[in-house]
């Protein structure tokens, strides 16, 4: 499980794209790999790679390996439902993605593996990227008082409480459902009463 | 009596175990479909040494990396291994399995309507974002990524926020040629792939009533793209004629008892809605897409937007868009050369679709290579039964075996750098049918059309001149 966090300072780059989807984040064709070879060297894969699988040095990414906040702009993570898009990133070292607003299954993939999905209104995306045109910047996050600070300017971003605190925590679902363990077997048996048939029929 | 209810709010409340504090609800799952790709999840639970909890609502089914040309021997090993490994998975937890050899085998959301695995009100959870598709059914389906994969099969639950819940009302009869496709495309264009983030959709409207099972799911399926992680669709008599008599629906009494709950499930005539929309299907014209987002469609007829008209937000990814699909702005999306097609998919690979494709190639040749890949093995055997095989290849075009293809690629049916691919998919996006690969979304039946010319076609005249 990932270790929680509150307070991220890193380096912040600009990725000025609109729905940058989940198989651009990682494409198809590198999903059968395990997650122990870790999925960084695949992240946005065709976009910052040529043909031959070198970095695109006009690619802003490839300048500063060192980014661990990704500025995007809106519906960034739509699309496929693949994990493997948050696991590239992470592996990539990316803590954070901020843009106006992101895939639903996405954000929730994200929150699930330790990387804030940071909603800003289009504004204060604008004024981030602005910021970031001469290159990669210097950029301080808080959670908790969901503020982040980029050279002199601040502003706050949208995150979802309970998210907010299972980032903080660093929680696992697995083992907090597993304490309503009861609570779970009472529901079964009682749908299995109220609503028989949302079990399968005997195949014939 | 309590207040009007929106079936959203009837199917939450039917599976809501308890809401925590912060108002996020753990969820009863009726149904549990996995695929090759969530071998993320069997690891993690395998790390944890938890077993899965009801192996008896869990399906294990192999669409992703299915080969759809010589399966009985896949030359590529890290696909064998992703097929291996779900066998595997599917044998230590002994979970119904459809391999590759199972006459039953196909798309996971193909599969699970045709075996009655999908049924109304139940809560429907698949490691992918096109398990909306289920909700044509009246179920609550949506798709999780691999952590929540994992609680699943570890829990049989999974958190949630209940959603916002918008309706689409679609009134009025498609014209000839037009189909659920297109009306999704067209919804899709006018919101924004992003415009139903946060929402559970519900279509209504006599045009919805008057779809099939087929459109419907092909409708459902499609609220992804819009952003939606929901669709659904009241089940009523369609939804049960559908149904009966299939393999794991309820047989004799249990079956009577069952359909009448399931008629409860559509919304109360006053529930209000946190968004409307509403279309004439009058209006709705056979829609392409011109870019490499869903919502970058428009009717066939129009010509290609000029990013220095459209809104400034969306500029940049116009010309980025037209840059990769190799178009110009103005330029007239009808006879745009196409170089391959593609029929199949979750989306667009039932049995009504290959019907609408064949509709439009038989007696006729296809201008391009192209590839049809059934959505399920048991719509192969139909459409074969049927002598639609026949009328595709006698056209020229392949007819292969069921799995995801060309949707995504991972089998390694690829379309090549550069090409342009007139697909009855799901995703335009940048790759998604190969690197450099350009897709056109469309309707089957708009697909043939662009086979038989070898340009990007409106079926209607095709459709009209077999009419005469
Ligand atoms: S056909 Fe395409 S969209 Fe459907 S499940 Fe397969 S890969 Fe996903």
């Amino acid at each position: 499980m990932m270790a929680g966090w509150n307070v991220h300072n890193g380096t912040a780059v600009s990725l000025p794209q609109a729905n940058v989807d989940t198989d651009q984040l990682i494409p198809a064709r590198f999903m059968s790999v395990p997650r122990s070879e870790g999925y960084g060297p695949y992240l946005l894969h065709d976009l910052r790679r040529d043909d031959g699988g070198g970095l695109r040095p006009d690619f802003l990414l490839n300048t500063c390996p060192e980014a661990s906040v990704i500025v995007s702009r809106r519906n960034f993570g739509s699309g496929s439902s693949r994990e493997a898009a948050v696991y590239a990133l992470v592996d990539a070292g990316i803590r954070a993605v901020i843009a106006p607003s992101f895939g639903d299954i996405f954000a929730a993939n994200a929150v699930n593996n330790g990387l804030l999905p940071a909603e800003v209104d289009e504004d204060t995306c604008k004024a981030l990227e602005a910021g970031l045109e001469n290159g990669p910047c210097d950029i301080r996050i808080d959670v908790g008082a969901r503020r982040l600070t980029l050279g002199a300017m601040s502003a706050t971003f949208v995150l979802d409480d309970s998210w907010a605190i299972k980032l903080i925590n660093g929680w696992d679902d697995i083992d907090l459902t597993r304490n309503h363990g009861v609570a779970i077997a009472v529901f079964k048996h009682i749908r299995s009463q109220t609503a028989p048939w949302a079990w399968p029929a005997a195949a014939d | 009596m309590g207040s009007p209810q929106t079936m959203l709010d009837k199917l939450w409340a039917a599976h809501e175990v308890l809401q925590r504090e912060d108002c996020v609800s753990l969820m009863w799952v009726d149904r549990h479909l996995v695929h090759e790709g969530s071998h993320h999840a069997f690891a993690k639970i395998k790390e944890r040494g938890l077993p899965v909890a009801e192996p008896e609502l869990t399906f294990a089914v192999v669409d992703h990396y299915a080969p759809t040309r010589g399966r009985s021997k896949i030359a590529d090993p890290q696909i064998a291994r992703m097929i291996d490994t779900l066998r595997g998975n599917a044998q230590a937890h002994d979970l119904k399995m459809y391999d590759l050899s199972d006459p039953r085998q196909g798309i996971v959301h193909v599969v699970g309507p045709e075996e009655g695995i999908t049924l109304p009100g139940l809560l429907i959870n698949c490691g992918d974002s096109h398990t909306s598709t289920h909700g044509a059914f009246g179920a609550l389906a949506f798709g999780v990524g691999a952590t929540e994969v994992a609680h699943v099969l570890a829990t049989q639950t999974v958190w949630q926020r209940k959603p916002k819940a918008m309706r689409i009302t679609v009134e009025g009869a498609l014209g000839a040629g037009v189909t659920a496709k297109d009306i999704a495309l067209s919804w899709i264009a006018k919101l924004g792939t992003d415009g139903a983030q946060g929402h559970a959709v519900e279509y209504a409207g006599s045009c919805i009533r008057d779809l099939s099972m087929e459109g419907r799911m092909t409708l459902c399926n499609l609220s992804i793209e819009g952003g939606a992680r929901f669709g659904m669709i009241a089940p009523d008599e369609t939804t049960l004629a559908y149904l009966e008599g299939r393999r794991f629906t309820p047989k004799g009494a249990a079956w009577q008892a069952a359909c009448a709950d399931w008629i409860t499930l559509a919304s109360d005539q006053t529930a209000a809605f946190d968004r409307e929309v509403t279309l004439d299907a009058a209006e709705i014209a056979p829609t392409v897409t011109w870019g490499t987002s869903p919502e970058q469609a428009l009717p066939i007829n129009a010509a290609i937007p000029d990013p220095d008209q459209v809104p400034p937000a969306k500029a940049d990814a116009a010309r980025a868009a037209l840059e990769y699909m190799g178009l110009k702005a103005g330029q007239r999306l009808e006879g745009t050369p196409v170089d391959q097609v593609f029929i199949g998919s979750c989306t667009n690979g039932r049995i009504e679709d290959l019907r609408a494709a064949a509709a439009v190639l038989k007696g006729r040749k296809a201008r391009i290579p192209g590839l049809i890949s059934p959505g399920s093995s048991q719509v192969k055997a139909q459409a074969e039964a049927e002598g639609l095989d026949r009328v595709f290849t006698e056209a020229g075009l392949e007819w292969a075996a069921s799995g995801c293809s060309m949707c995504v690629g991972m089998n390694g049916d690829l379309v090549a750098d550069g090409r342009r691919c007139a697909s009855s998919t799901n995703r335009n996006f940048r790759g998604r049918q190969g690197r450099g690969a350009r897709t056109h979304l469309m309707s089957p039946a708009m697909v043939a059309a662009a086979a038989v010319t070898g340009v990007l076609t409106d079926v209607r005249p095709l459709l009209a001149r077999r009419a005469a």
